[in-house]
């Protein structure tokens, strides 16, 4: 039968048109304003009693809320009113003090069904929601650099214990160069540090100085040094930042040797700037004899226990660790190889000669800051930020035998020796970093960006709505419902990819809308031209869509390079505007082709016609 | 409904060519003596956007940024008179903006800091060398595609339609001196996605005229497959002429350059999918053996 789609596709393309809708509704519900509340470390525990606080004060300060919920970690308590954020957030702080973080955040509202299937609203990007956006370049020389310095103290001392002479040996750009009185000792010493340092390669070319030895890292080893360089500052950022309260930050390694970072909602640059540029360092102590020494907490106070007493001066500090990275013993067991330098090397094994069977601590201390709260002269609470350091006990280990430059910590779990790992590089050198982009863009100007964004789409596609059924009468009413339908099922698409939603992506919506009839402006001129040649008219409905179908799948699929190139070679904003763009083209070709069709075939397919409404 | 007219296009190809090399000659003088004005983006620098209640004075916001020490600051209304953008260029350094935002806020004015956009200088030179890349890259993989789904000449006329609508775009931003960003450049590539789509439509009713029109000149084949898909191309350059108004008019001021990017680039882009694509394919002298492919079951009894 001519023009008929049998149940098997009807049913399918209604699922789609189904599946369209139901994930695109999360968007039509608007997020909550809300305060979210954490604690300083990971080990407070905010419950009920806690939320019962922030729940008085924010009663006695005529803060209208509901559904206050605690997690153990953290807790969140949603507002009526937006405006009302900014007082919330001073009163809570006010009331909790420094130890805990008070956050602004937009809780989504979501109904339990369809958060269940993976129903969500569109993210939105910064452009749109507010917020900071940092680029970040990591200076990869200088983590190098620092790298050789140590690698040349190392090759002296090893040079000096196998007793070979040499005149001087210093760092000349990314190079160890060191010269001797003759010949032989140069050839000792090369044989030496060829077999001692993988890292380092002897340079040798024709016509050299014998007396002279010139090293150079290795690629490999360069390569993994920038490598970890990069990671360490990642590590130590996602800590930094996690402090800010930001609801859902992003921090990530763009190209070689730039970090992205991006934080919704917040707006003071000067805060978010000092915190991402904030250090941490690493001790290693003795844990103490007696009752002389300090007494830490554990960083994790599930592992071994609350606080542990150490010894008053460090061994060793994060500067002498080059490298720690976690492994697995002969055994299986998780552990974590610590390399350091020659010096740290030389007094850790010291230390450790004569106190084997002691514990060893590694203490973790960060330079942090609090709001500090007191109340000035005319009686209002003030709060100023106080740096302070915190200092915390990371791993607390028995000491085997005498330590020397590699040696490995044991009795850990999996994930701890990873943690423990990254916390001992993220301690020991962080190359510096600068930031080399910087983007803010306030709450107001992302609320204007939407409404904006969401007018022009809406005026856009009526106007073309309008046009098609002027146009195309019943066919341009098909061809609208595509259009919505498009529409819908881009959103459904975004939504559930976890796409961002920017200002850009917007315009490409609008694209979309404009170039998604185009599909169907082909199929229905073909149409009329086939009953201008005198096809009848389910006839020419037929060889209409066949005779498209290879002109839109051609034009669509190089539209769709483009915007995949696009993608490829954008940044942050100019990408939204073409996962819009890709995944508005996919969509229509669906809507366009197979929806209309069967909208046609349902309604007058298989009937005999004298005359298409076209 | 009558027969189709069938429009004498290539009869005019002679104007289209001169009219074409015309606009070429003006935007790639414009390009190399003027050049584009960059955006922060390409550029580097610094950019701070204010809003103010009530109407500002640009010149006196200048004039005091000059006299806080601050080296040849540009101040510009930004969309409407409340709304002031500060732009600062040279090296730019990290607390520029706080720095800006504490003179403007001496005044007493209760004032909004609204964006603060830096970009470091190789970022902006790095973004520039990308697009330029990203381009070359579009025209590349879009010339392969063509040339296997059509033929070489096919797509030797589309690229060169392409590269047509994408100088034309970018000197029309030279000559009345708008500022070329990021969003501009989104802009130029979706012309080029959208100009090729409408080439695309045009050679693909031309391959298959060829094949259903067996004694024709490629003049008429290319005249009548041009006016079959004339109304088509007619009105789905209208419709997202549409939206691109709608955002024109309605978008706001950070994409307003990117609308009229698209509105000058689609309309070059119809004009030359429906002049410039199928000029090129004549003056390559397309002929019907260059499409004919031999087909499975079909006798190659019309080759010469």
């Amino acid at each position: 039968m001519p023009n008929k789609f049998p149940l098997w596709k009807n049913v399918m393309i209604l699922l789609v048109v189904v599946f369209g809708f139901v994930y695109a509704a999360p968007n039509l519900y608007p997020p909550d304003p809300a305060i979210q509340l954490s604690g300083q470390s990971g080990a407070m525990t905010i419950d009920a009693a806690v939320l019962e606080k922030v729940e008085q004060s924010l009663d006695e300060a005529g803060i209208e809320y509901f559904d206050g919920v605690a997690n153990g970690d953290s807790l969140l308590v949603r507002l009526r009113k937006p405006d009302l954020q900014l007082r919330a957030k001073e009163v809570i702080q006010a009331e909790m003090g420094g130890d805990y973080i008070v956050a602004l955040n937009l809780a989504p509202t979501t109904p339990k069904w369809l958060s269940d299937i993976g129903g969500m609203p569109m993210k939105l990007g910064l452009d749109l929601s507010g917020g900071v956006h940092f680029l970040l370049e990591v200076d990869l020389g200088s983590a190098l650099k620092t790298r050789l310095e140590g690698d040349l103290e190392d090759v002296k001392s090893t040079l000096r214990e196998a007793r070979i002479r040499y005149r001087s040996f210093e760092l000349k750009g990314d190079q160890l160069v060191g010269q001797f009185r003759d010949a032989e000792q140069g050839d000792r010493a090369k044989t030496l540090i060829r077999t001692t340092y993988s890292d380092l390669q002897p340079v040798s070319e024709p016509g050299q100085n014998p007396l002279i030895l010139t090293l150079r890292i290795s690629e490999l080893a360069a390569r993994e040094i920038e490598d970890n360089a990069i990671k360490q500052n990642l590590t130590s950022l996602r800590n930094r930042v996690n402090e800010l309260g930001v609801s859902e930050p992003l921090v990530s390694r763009q190209g070689k040797n730039r970090i992205v970072v991006e934080l919704p909602g917040v707006q003071d640059t000067a805060e978010a700037k000092r915190i991402i540029g904030k250090t941490a360092n690493l001790e290693f102590r003795l844990a103490a004899l007696d009752n002389i020494g300090e007494v830490f907490d554990f960083r994790d106070p599930a592992s071994q226990g609350p606080d542990a007493r150490l010894e008053n001066n460090a061994v060793i500090t994060g500067e002498n660790v080059t490298d720690a990275r976690a492994s697995f013993d002969e055994n299986g067991r998780p552990q974590v190889n610590i390399t350091l330098d020659a010096q740290g090397g030389w007094q850790m094994g010291h230390a450790t000669r004569d106190n084997i069977g002691r514990r060893l601590g590694v203490l973790f201390i960060e330079y942090k800051t609090k709001l500090e709260k007191s109340i000035d002269d005319s009686g209002a609470v003030v709060l100023t930020p106080v740096p302070f350091v915190e200092k915390n006990i990371i791993s607390l280990a028995t000491i085997q035998a005498q330590l020397g430059k590699q040696f490995r910590i044991t009795g850990l779990e999996q994930r701890e020796s990873s943690e423990l790992a990254l916390l001992l590089r993220a301690g020991a050198l962080a190359a510096p970093m600068y930031i080399v982009e910087e983007r803010t863009i306030g709450p107001s100007l992302g609320a204007d960006n939407i409404e904006l964004g969401v007018k022009s789409v809406t005026v856009g596609m009526g106007l073309v709505l309008l046009f098609m059924v002027m146009f195309y009468r019943a066919f341009g009413l098909f061809a609208n419902v595509a259009l919505v339908m498009n529409l819908i099922l881009l959103i459904a698409f975004m939504s559930l990819l976890g796409a961002t939603l920017t200002l850009p992506g917007i315009a490409g919506i609008v694209l979309t809308v404009g170039m998604a009839v185009d599909a169907n402006v082909l199929i229905f001129a073909r149409i009329r031209e086939e009953l201008v040649a005198g096809v009848s008219p389910q006839g020419a409905i037929s060889a209409g869509y066949d005779r498209a179908f290879t002109s839109i799948l051609d034009a669509n699929v190089t539209t769709l390079i483009v915007a995949l190139i696009l993608f490829a070679v954008g940044s942050g904003p100019v990408q939204g505007f073409a996962v819009t763009l890709s995944i508005g083209i996919s969509t229509s070709m669906f809507t366009a082709i197979l929806l209309t069709r069967s909208l046609v075939n349902m309604t007058v397919g298989g009937r005999k016609l004298q005359t298409l409404w076209i | 409904m009558s027969d189709l007219k069938v429009y004498n296009f290539m009869g005019l190809r002679k104007f289209a060519l001169a009219f074409s090399i015309l606009m070429l000659v003006a935007s790639v003088g414009s390009l190399s003596t003027k050049g584009l004005v960059f955006g922060l983006d390409f550029s580097g620098g610094t950019q701070i956007e204010v809003g103010y209640e009530k109407p500002a004075d640009v010149s006196v916001l200048r004039q005091q940024l000059v006299s806080a020490g601050f080296e040849s600051p540009v101040v510009v209304h930004f969309g409407a008179e409340t709304d002031v953008l500060i732009r600062l260029q040279g090296e730019p350094d990290q607390t520029l903006a706080e720095r800006v935002y504490s003179v403007l806020q001496s005044n007493g004015d209760n004032i909004e800091l609204r964006r603060v956009d830096f970009v470091g200088p190789q970022i902006g030179e790095e973004l520039r060398e990308d697009g330029g890349l990203g381009m070359l890259a579009a025209l590349a993989v879009v010339m392969l595609y063509v040339a296997v789904r059509f033929q070489f000449k096919f797509a030797l006329g589309a690229v060169l339609a392409l590269v047509h609508d994408v100088i034309i775009t970018m000197g029309f931003f030279s000559v009345f001196a708008l500022e070329f960003d990021l969003t501009v450049l989104a802009a130029v590539l979706a012309v080029v996605g959208y100009s090729l789509n409408d080439t695309i439509i045009v050679f693909d009713r031309i391959r298959e005229n060829f094949r259903k029109i067996r004694k024709a000149e490629p003049v008429d084949v290319i005249n009548e497959s041009m006016s079959q898909t004339l109304w088509r191309t007619i009105n789905t350059s209208f419709t997202t002429m549409l939206v691109l108004l709608a955002l024109f008019f309605l978008g706001g001021e950070l994409i307003h350059n990117f609308s009229v990017a698209l509105i000058v680039g689609i309309g070059v882009g119809t004009y030359s999918s429906i002049y410039v694509a199928s000029t090129l394919l004549l003056a390559l002298n397309i002929q019907r053996e260059d499409i004919l492919e031999p087909v499975e079951g079909e006798l190659v009894d019309d080759l010469p």
